[in-house]
């Protein structure tokens, strides 16, 4: 469950103890065996800085999140791939930018929340699986929350950094700078980051058209500490994305662009047992335009833009006494959500067709949400979660409800529900073991295009989907245990979690109907299975086989049945291992990774079964300390050295991945 | 003294207001209101004006409406009218389906009916509307050459059915279509003989919207015309989106017999009969 608080519960029992175990490790010890718990919680610990971490440091916030084992990266082309958590979609997660709920303006998920923050301003992902992350919504995968590093007021004066990459397979180009400065009273930070690339090719220098893209992505934040206990911290993020091709789809996007902004208040050490309590009020708009204006040859022009407006606000409280220490949060939000589509016949006389393929969706949803953890003595701890929340929904536009009345004569406006969740977890800690095991119950309600979207095609199944506005909600039952060993040199975790998913929504095949989608094959209306079954299973081991060489392996297998047939889009059988070279200034690190053929693939969904494949990347870099203030980190590397052609069970319509690639990245701080 | 006074003035605002009230009650109905004039049929002692919503007769279902004016232009209240649109083409001359008059309710000077032209007038061949009425008990006759324009799309289709009978059908509703489920009426007639159009009974007028533009993509739950309550055709047409849209039709008598049409398929893009709409 929430992996961090069990670390601090670890750590403090296990010093406070002075157990015989403790004394006998290291601090760099007990930094490992963090890291082997971090697996499912990417985390930077150093220097809040995720970029230190990572092999090639200006690689995308997609390349850092697939490297999760619990996260796949759905591909649509080099841009914007939606995170899929546990084996599932992302209406299935709950994804938020520092706690904030952002919905994507795109009906075909290419505009991921993930898509709108940069990797220089990210401080960690923080990835909880199943019902220990429905902190601030419904969900059934669990949560990826995007946290953004900032400065704090301890008068570390003026810092900055300055930043540049290139890569040579689709000759990308980076730059950007990072400011900060921290006074007693104030700090004040902005980043700045520029991508710019071409078509990149898979490998055997095979051209995959329209997978160029731009981004332009600026983060701000201000903060102002009014005395020792409360402070003010106001922030924004202005991403724009512009020629932004999707080579898996008939479509690109001229424009994704999000503005989000917040206002954060934090009271701390309110009393022994309240420590903190920070209310951050929110709102962010998102615009995304897709269009066809690249593409020479299409069946009928068409544009398709959409909007979302979200505002929303959170409190939480967090506090210990005696055994306890405890969490309780109050969130809600407004969520308006408006997509068009309007084509362009090819007889210039005819007037154009429009339609509204999300409705004008108003959504409201309030939630209560608490946890608590309990020492209940030196080996054992517990965590128990609860939440309540009520979701209501409505079609605000009276074009879309009239749209929605043919298959619907009897839809009014509005639909409440009541959602509910609660998990608890226990994890055991003795001599080299650590045992966690947990069970948990969730429920979400319907996504936008899930309960109301109108004729959204999708092309990986190539039909067209109608929402159902009167979908039950989802509901989880789900178990996960884990078990950790942790030798001196060496440690191996294996972890295993089950979602059994009471009324699984899916599109499924209406006869009657007719697609709207030239080339479609037909039309599915989201409808509800009684059962379907999610398996996850995966070991990690780590092995330092000398101070400076680190061997890491990992090994990941999910199923997935709706009912007795496969879930489409499920992970083979995969695997990587790495080998990491660390001393002085220098890095060196050679991984292979790879999966077997997909066994089990989604028939009845339209899908293939994915290949075998595996490839070999390498990175080398070496530090380059000026004087102490200055630092110039330069690391350069090869990806996919043996230029393999390949594509992965998650790359939508098979579209192969890129081919070999150097890159060279070039960091100065100062 | 001075109470009189103001009650006296009070008296003759009043008497003045409600006089005004009658002048624009009879000088001044506003029973066109909505309506535009299409033209005015002219033969002493009386004037006809017809109106139409658009100013227009269109080829197609028309709803025409009229009052009748003496030279002086008073409106003349209860007389009784009946009319008879015909084609005089270069060849023949024919009439087509129309309805009997009928005051508008509420209104003792506004007729109403409706008259289906199944073709356009053109330089050569043209419509003449001829309006019987009777005021007074007197009969009088006021005729005239109407202007007929092309339907821009088809709203109105002539055909023989494979009982070797000719039929007039016309679409009615929706005039002003919508994103989503509308009403659909239609009118359906056979030609008894040139001068002659009856309505038939109990027939179904199957409907089948299609996008030609979208790869003929058709849209879901629409139902089929059938007569309920009165002799228009009534179902429901869904539009999904806005744009062209073409409806196809199969014409079934009592007998569920195809009389006309032919079902939409991959290899046949349309029927032969069929409506238009785009908005």
């Amino acid at each position: 469950m929430n992996k961090l608080g069990i670390i601090f519960l670890f750590t403090l029992c296990s010093s406070l103890a002075q157990n015989i175990w403790a004394q006998e490790i290291s601090d760099e010890y007990l930094d490992s065996i963090a890291n082997s718990y971090l697996l499912d919680e990417v985390i930077i610990t150093e220097k809040k800085d995720v970029i230190n971490k990572q092999s090639k440091v200006l690689s995308s916030l997609d390349a850092y999140l697939e490297s999760n084992n619990a996260i796949n990266m759905m591909k649509r082309g080099a841009y914007a791939a939606e995170p899929m958590l546990n084996g599932m979609a992302s209406e299935r997660s709950v994804i938020t930018i520092d706690g904030m709920r952002i919905y994507g303006a795109c009906t075909d998920k290419m505009d991921p929340i993930t898509s709108y923050v940069e990797i220089t301003n990210l401080s960690k992902a923080n990835i909880q699986n199943g019902q220990s992350g429905s902190c601030h919504g419904g969900t059934i995968a669990g949560s990826i929350d995007l946290v953004r590093q900032h400065s704090s007021c301890d008068n570390s004066g003026f810092k900055g950094m300055l930043f540049s990459g290139i890569e040579s397979n689709n000759l990308q180009k980076i730059v950007g700078t990072k400011l900060s400065y921290s006074g007693t009273r104030f700090f004040s930070d902005i980043d700045f980051t520029f991508r710019d690339a071409n078509n990149y090719k898979a490998g055997g220098k095979e051209k995959v058209p329209y997978s160029q893209f731009t981004k332009y992505n600026l983060s701000t934040t201000q903060g102002w500490k009014v005395n020792l206990r409360h402070s003010l911290t106001a922030s924004l993020i202005y991403d724009r994305a512009t020629d932004v091709g999707y080579p898996a789809l008939p479509m690109d996007v001229s424009l994704a662009e999000a503005i989000i902004t917040s206002l954060e208040y934090n009271f701390i050490n309110i009393s022994p047992h309240i420590h903190s309590w920070d209310t951050k009020l929110y709102y962010n708009h998102v615009k995304h335009i897709m269009d066809d204006s690249q593409r020479p040859i299409v069946p009928i022009r068409m544009d398709m833009p959409g909007w979302t407006n979200t505002a929303g606000l959170y409190s939480v409280i967090q506090g210990s006494k005696g055994k306890h220490s405890w969490k309780a949060n109050l969130s809600g939000h407004f969520n308006k959500s408006f997509a068009e589509m309007t084509m362009y016949p090819n007889n210039p006389n005819e007037k154009e067709m429009y339609m509204l393929t999300w409705p004008g969706v108003a959504t409201y949803f309030s939630k209560i949400f608490a946890e608590d953890k309990i020492q209940l003595n030196e080996q054992w701890n517990t965590i128990a979660t609860l939440g309540t929340a009520i979701h209501y929904d409505e079609v605000k536009d009276d074009f879309g409800l009239r749209s929605l009345n043919i298959f619907y004569p009897e839809l009014k406006k509005g639909n409440l529900r009541w959602l509910k969740n609660a998990g608890i977890n226990f994890t055991y800690i003795k001599g080299i073991l650590i045992q966690n095991t947990g069970l948990a119950y969730g429920e979400r309600a319907p996504s936008v295009s899930e309960g109301y979207g109108f004729y959204l095609f999708n092309s990986f199944d190539k039909y067209d989907y109608i929402g159902n506005p009167f979908l039950n909600n989802e509901k989880s039952f789900e178990v996960n245990t884990s078990t950790t060993l942790i030798f001196s040199k060496f440690n191996i975790k294996g972890q295993i979690n089950y979602f059994r998913i009471i009324d699984y929504i899916i599109g499924v095949p209406q006869q009657d109907l007719v697609q709207m989608t030239i080339g479609a094959k037909g039309v599915k209306i989201y409808q509800q299975y009684k059962n379907a079954h999610l398996f996850n299973a995966q070991i990690a081991l780590n092995y330092n086989i000398l101070d400076y060489l680190q061997l890491s392996g990992n090994l990941i297998y999910r199923l997935g049945k709706i009912e007795k047939e496969s879930m489409p889009q499920i992970q083979p059988l995969s695997y990587n291992a790495k080998l990491k070279f660390e001393k002085n200034e220098y890095l060196a690190e050679i991984q292979v990774e790879g999966a077997a053929k997909q066994m089990h693939y989604g028939k009845n969904y339209g899908e293939t079964p994915a290949q075998k494949y595996a490839i070999l990347n390498t990175t080398i870099a070496k530090q380059f300390n000026i004087s102490l203030k200055h630092k110039l980190i330069t690391k350069i590397g090869v990806e996919n050295i043996l230029d393999k052609n390949y594509s992965t069970f998650s790359d939508w319509n098979k579209i192969p991945r890129m081919g070999r690639n150097f890159f060279l990245n070039i960091i100065w701080r100062f | 003294m001075k109470i009189l006074k103001y009650f006296s003035s009070i008296m003759l605002i009043l008497i003045t207001i409600s006089c005004k009230k009658d002048d624009i009650n009879i000088n001044l109905p506003n029973e066109t209101d909505g309506l535009k004039l299409v033209q005015s049929i002219k033969n002493d002692p009386f004037i006809i004006d017809l109106y139409t919503v658009s100013g227009k007769l269109e080829q197609g279902y028309n709803e025409v409406f009229f009052q009748i004016k003496d030279v002086e232009g008073h409106l003349i209240e209860n007389a009784q009218a009946s009319w008879s649109p015909i084609m005089h083409m270069m060849d023949k001359s024919h009439a087509c389906p129309y309805s009997s008059i009928s005051l508008v309710s509420d209104s003792k000077t506004l007729h109403k009916g409706f008259i289906v032209f199944q073709m356009a007038g053109n330089d050569m061949e043209y419509w003449e509307l001829s309006i019987n009425i009777i005021v007074q008990e007197s009969p009088y006759n006021l005729s005239a050459k109407i202007n007929v324009i092309p339907a821009s799309k088809k709203r109105a289709t002539t055909f023989t059915g494979s009982d070797g009978k000719k039929y007039v059908l016309a679409m009615v509703q929706p005039t002003q279509p919508k994103e989503g489920l509308n009403s659909i009426t239609a009118l359906l007639y056979t030609m008894e003989n040139m001068m002659s159009f009856i309505p038939v009974n109990g027939y179904t007028i199957k409907i089948d919207p299609r996008m030609p533009s979208m790869e003929n993509h058709s849209s879901p739950n629409n139902e089929n015309l059938t007569q309920k309550s009165t002799s228009f055709y009534e179902g429901k047409v869904a539009f999904s989106m806005t744009g062209y849209w073409k409806i196809n039709l199969q014409v079934f008598n009592e007998a569920a017999e195809l009389l006309k049409g032919e079902p939409v398929t991959n290899e046949n893009e349309s029927s032969s009969l069929f409506f238009e709409v785009e908005f």
